[in-house]
This record gives C-alpha cells, structure tokens and sequence, in this order.
C-alpha cells in the first residue's frame, strides 16, 4: 500500500492524543486549572491534528459529514462519530477541570471509553480489509491500542506505568511482525485463485493491460525501500520502545533532568511509532497485485 | 445506503469467455468511450501524450500465460471488470453511503455527488475494480451500462453493455445469473464456469469460462512424422566409411 504521509501522520499523532484524553478522562493525573489546560491542548492538538490530517487524502474534503451516516456498516463511519463524541464529552470534561477546578467522573469515563473506542474503530479500519491480508489480523487492533495506551501513559506522565505499557507494546509489535510476515502466503490468495486459473499449471503475469502506470498501482503496489525494512524495524524498536522505556527506568537527581528525559522519551516514541506506520502501509501488500504479478 | 439488500429481483451481471476472448481491447476502448460521455463524471486521463500517461478505466484486459506440467504454455486473455458481487466488501466500507447495490438488478453503482474519495471502497475490492479519477475526486467502477440496458432511447440490440456490443469474438455475455433458465446461466452451467478468488467471501456474480483444452499440437504432426523421419540413425554404406576414416584423422572426432 502507498504510504501516505497525511495517513501516517493522521494515525499516529490521533492514536497518542486519544490515548492521553483517556487518561485524563480517568483521572491520571488529576489535573486542574492551568497544568490541565496545557494538557488538554496537547491532546485536542494531536487528536484534531490528526484528524485534519486524514482529510486531505479525501478526494472531496467538503463532503467529509457525510462520513457521519453509514455507521451502520462502516468503519470509517464509526470512527468518524466515535471521535467526535469523544471530543465532545471530554471538552465538556475538559472545561470542569480547567475552568472549575472540577472533576465530572462519570463524564470522564466516558470520555475515556469513547477515546478508546476512537483508536479500535481506526484499527478495525484497517483490519476488516481481507484484501491485504497483513491487516487483516487479529493482533492487528491490539497492536493500535497497545501503542496508543502506552504513548498515552507516556504523554500523562504516568511514569511507573509507561515503561511497562511500552515493553507490552513493544511485545505487540514484535508479534505483529512476525505473523504479518505470514500472512499473505496463509491467505490462500495466489495468482492461481485471482485468475482461477491455477489448476491447469503454473499461472505467469504476461502481459499487463496497459503501457503506463494506473491508480491501482500507485495505490495498492508499492515495491519501493523494501529492501531497508529490517533496518527500520529496528529503529521502530528502539526509537519507539526501547529508548523512552531507558529515559523513564534511569535515575536522574534534579527535576530538569527529569523534564528533558520525558521530552527525549516522547519525542523518540512518536519518531518509533511513524517508523512503525510507515512500515505498516508500506508493507501491506494487497492481493491485486497478483493479477499484475506483483506483491 | 451501504447495507446490502440480502437478495436481489434479478442478478444482472457478465459472463466472460476466456477461451474465446482474443486480447483485443475493443471491450477497453468502448467502455471508456461510452462511460466517459454518460453516467457520472468523465473518466479522465492525466499526461495523456506525455511520456507517463494514465487514466482512469473501469475494464481491463490482462494477459496470463499458463505453463502446464506438460504439454506447452497456453496465453489467456483476460478482461476484469466490476463483478457486481452479492457480499460486495466495497459497498459495506463507504461511509457515506454513495456506494450502493441495487434490490431491483443487483448492480453496484456509487453516487458520485455523495462520495468523498476516501478510497476505502478501492481499497476493499479484490478484484481492482475500482479506480478513484484524478481530475474529479470521485470513485469510478463498471456500471453494467445502467444507461443502456434500459434506455429506451436505444435500438433494442443496443440495450446491452457497451464492452458486450463491442466484443467482436462474442467473449461478453450479458443476462440475469438470477434466473437458472437464463442464456447466461446454461452456459455457465454448460462450460463449468468460474469464480474469482471464491476464498475472498465476496460471491461475486460475474463468471468466467475457463479455456477449452487445446487440441494436441503432437496429434496434428504426426500426419506428416513418417516422411520427415530420419531413415536410419546410424550413418552405414560409404557414409558410414567416411565417418570412421575422418574419425581416424588426428583431430577427428573421438
Ligand atoms: S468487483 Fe469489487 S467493486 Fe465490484 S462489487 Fe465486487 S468488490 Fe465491489
Ligand atoms: S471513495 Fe466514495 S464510494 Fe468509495 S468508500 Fe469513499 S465515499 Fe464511499
Ligand atoms: S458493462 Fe459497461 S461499464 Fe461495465 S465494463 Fe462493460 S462497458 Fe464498461
């Protein structure tokens, strides 16, 4: 799939503001006045960031509520109405907390609830596809949501809880790595099937339909910086997990150093989680390829 | 809407000869002609007469070779276009509702005032049938010609899929795959037709027939084999003398 930058940067920066709001939502840390006002805005800035991101790969932007109708079926639908409840409920909670010192608990989990609601509906996006079967997994929704958890504990400050979110999320990943490069030959799908001509012998892509190049390419087949994916796993790794879990477990006396280990550990999760999102898109390969014979 | 009605009135879709289809892209062309003119936007080009054209097609015609574990390799032509599926994925995913199927014949269209080119639908098809146009934002795919079949407007032998009038080796049929009695269905009954990718649950109704086996190009030789078989394969007479005596040379074969 082609990587795209609005999507990349959509997912990620929408998947750690949600996951910060959820833990405002219940309450970590319980903030009021001014601290939470610079929270809020930090987590409305990339939720509603990401959000705006997502609409620019829309062919007409101008129409985007209608995206709010179908969610009867869809998923895209769904997450369209899920984070805007969730922006709702938690502004409502945002402007007790900021502005009267108050905590609306049962707003608050709520708020939450819909937060986390927002990040499955995005994952679920992308896993019911069975045309790209490196999505269409079942870790696939635990990998989101455990990254979005963790960047979210990160982001609140939960210091005793980040490094062991991150660690399980790192696991996550690692695990989605693993069966995702499985995926594509467990599916079934093969050049045989898509042209359902695989019992007679051995089925060769000889002759593509036309010269140049289409929309299916550009968009389903992308081939290019495959060749770099072990490096990047590993930079995902450690600039994802294993560096922000080191900024957080090291002793540091003064609090200066304390603030500048949480930005390096923040900064280096978003750098890990876009590497990870890149790969993600730019891996996926989706079974169309076939009738090109491409993966 | 995007829920999908659980039947349709009739199965309107195409069976597609692949044993009788010769790759000439007539079905392409036409397609592109009628559809660029009528229902929805047209389908646009981009860099056209430049050195990296493309452009938007809703039927394309590929090219597979088939090598057998004997026997020789057999070329098949093999136009795609939208299959009309019964559990369509495409039309589920949109979220705005511009994709849809109909209950009357089961053809999937997309409302183009409606779509925001999110591109999920594209996304969702397995077979690409889909295609999102550069110049208008909108998701395009096959529409059976909506705009023909029932035009009253056309002379009666028009009233049928653009590709399927053209096709000059009759490799298109169009019918209802609803109706068992229909032309379509006996011949698909008949010649053993096909699915693509079954195992993607999307139950679609377009067919394929599969190539007839070839005649054997072995059979056909042998008519004229006894003439043009070497007499004898060991050389005697004065030929074979000659042989063994430039054999015998220094440097002669061993
Ligand atoms: S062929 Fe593709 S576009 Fe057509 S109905 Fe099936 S899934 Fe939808
Ligand atoms: S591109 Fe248009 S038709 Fe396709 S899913 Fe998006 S809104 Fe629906
Ligand atoms: S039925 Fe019409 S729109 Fe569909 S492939 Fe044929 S000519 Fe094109």
């Amino acid at each position: 799939m082609h990587p795209a930058p609005s999507v990349i940067l959509f997912t990620t920066l929408s998947g750690l503001g949600f996951g910060l709001l959820a833990y405002l939502g219940l309450g970590f840390p319980p903030v009021t006045g001014w601290v939470a006002f610079v929270f809020y805005a930090i987590a409305y800035g990339l939720a509603v960031g990401g959000l705006l991101a997502s609409t620019f790969h829309l062919g007409h932007p101008e129409r985007a509520w209608r995206a709010f109708t179908q969610w009867k079926t869809s998923w895209l639908s769904r997450e369209g109405v899920c984070a805007v409840a969730a922006l709702l409920v938690m502004g409502l909670y945002a402007i007790g907390a900021v502005f009267l010192e108050t905590h609306w608990t049962l707003l608050g989990l709520i708020g939450a609830a819909l937060s986390i609601a927002t990040v499955f509906t995005t994952s679920m996006i992308y896993t019911q596809l069975k045309t790209i079967p490196r999505w269409n997994m079942s870790v696939t929704p635990v990998m989101f949501l455990s990254f979005s958890l963790s960047g979210g504990a990160l982001l609140a400050g939960q210091e005793s809880l980040a490094p062991w979110l991150l660690l399980a999320a790192g696991v996550v990943q690692l695990a989605y790595w693993h069966k995702g490069d499985q995926a594509f030959a467990s599916s079934g799908t093969t050049m045989g099937t898509a042209t359902g001509l695989g019992d007679r012998g051995a089925v060769r892509a000889f002759e593509p339909p036309h010269t140049g190049s289409n929309y299916l390419l550009r968009e389903f087949v992308y081939v290019v910086g495959r060749k770099h994916i072990q490096k990047l796993r590993g930079i995902a790794l450690i600039l994802g997990f294993i560096l922000p879990i080191l900024c957080l477990w090291l002793p540091t006396e003064s609090s200066m150093a304390k603030h500048l280990m949480a930005a390096v550990a923040v900064l280096a999760h978003i750098a890990g989680i876009m590497a990870s999102r890149w790969l993600f898109f730019a891996q996926a390969e989706h079974v169309v390829g076939l009738y090109y014979g491409k993966r | 809407m995007t829920e999908l009605p659980t039947t349709t009135d009739r199965k309107m879709g195409l069976v597609i000869d692949l044993d009788t289809c010769v790759g000439c892209h007539a079905c392409v062309i036409s397609c592109k002609g009628w559809n660029t003119e009528n229902y929805g936007a047209p389908l646009s080009d981009q860099d056209a007469y430049g050195g990296d054209p493309s452009g938007t097609f809703l039927n394309r015609v590929h090219s597979f070779e088939v090598q057998p574990d004997e026997g020789h390799a057999q070329l098949i032509h093999f136009p795609k276009s939208c299959l009309h599926c019964e559990d369509a994925p495409c039309v589920t995913v949109c979220p705005t509702g511009a994709s849809y199927k109909r209950v009357e014949d089961g053809i999937v269209l997309v409302n183009e005032d409606n779509c925001i080119g999110c591109g999920l639908c594209a996304w969702s098809c397995p077979y690409g049938a889909r295609e999102l146009d550069l110049a208008e934002g909108v998701m395009k795919k096959c529409t059976l010609c909506v705009d023909r079949i029932y035009n009253e407007n056309l002379p009666e032998v028009d009233r049928v899929p653009s590709c399927v009038r053209t096709c000059p080796a009759g490799a298109r049929h169009f019918g209802d795959l609803g109706d068992p009695n229909s032309d379509v269905s006996k011949l698909v009954a008949e010649r053993g037709g096909m699915d693509l990718m079954p195992e993607m649950g999307t139950k679609p109704v377009n067919k394929y027939l599969p190539p007839r086996p070839k005649d054997q190009i072995e059979d056909q030789i042998d008519v004229l084999a006894p003439l043009l078989a070497p007499v004898t394969e060991e050389a005697g007479g004065f030929m074979g003398w000659l042989d063994k005596a430039l054999d015998k040379l220094p440097g002669g074969a061993s």
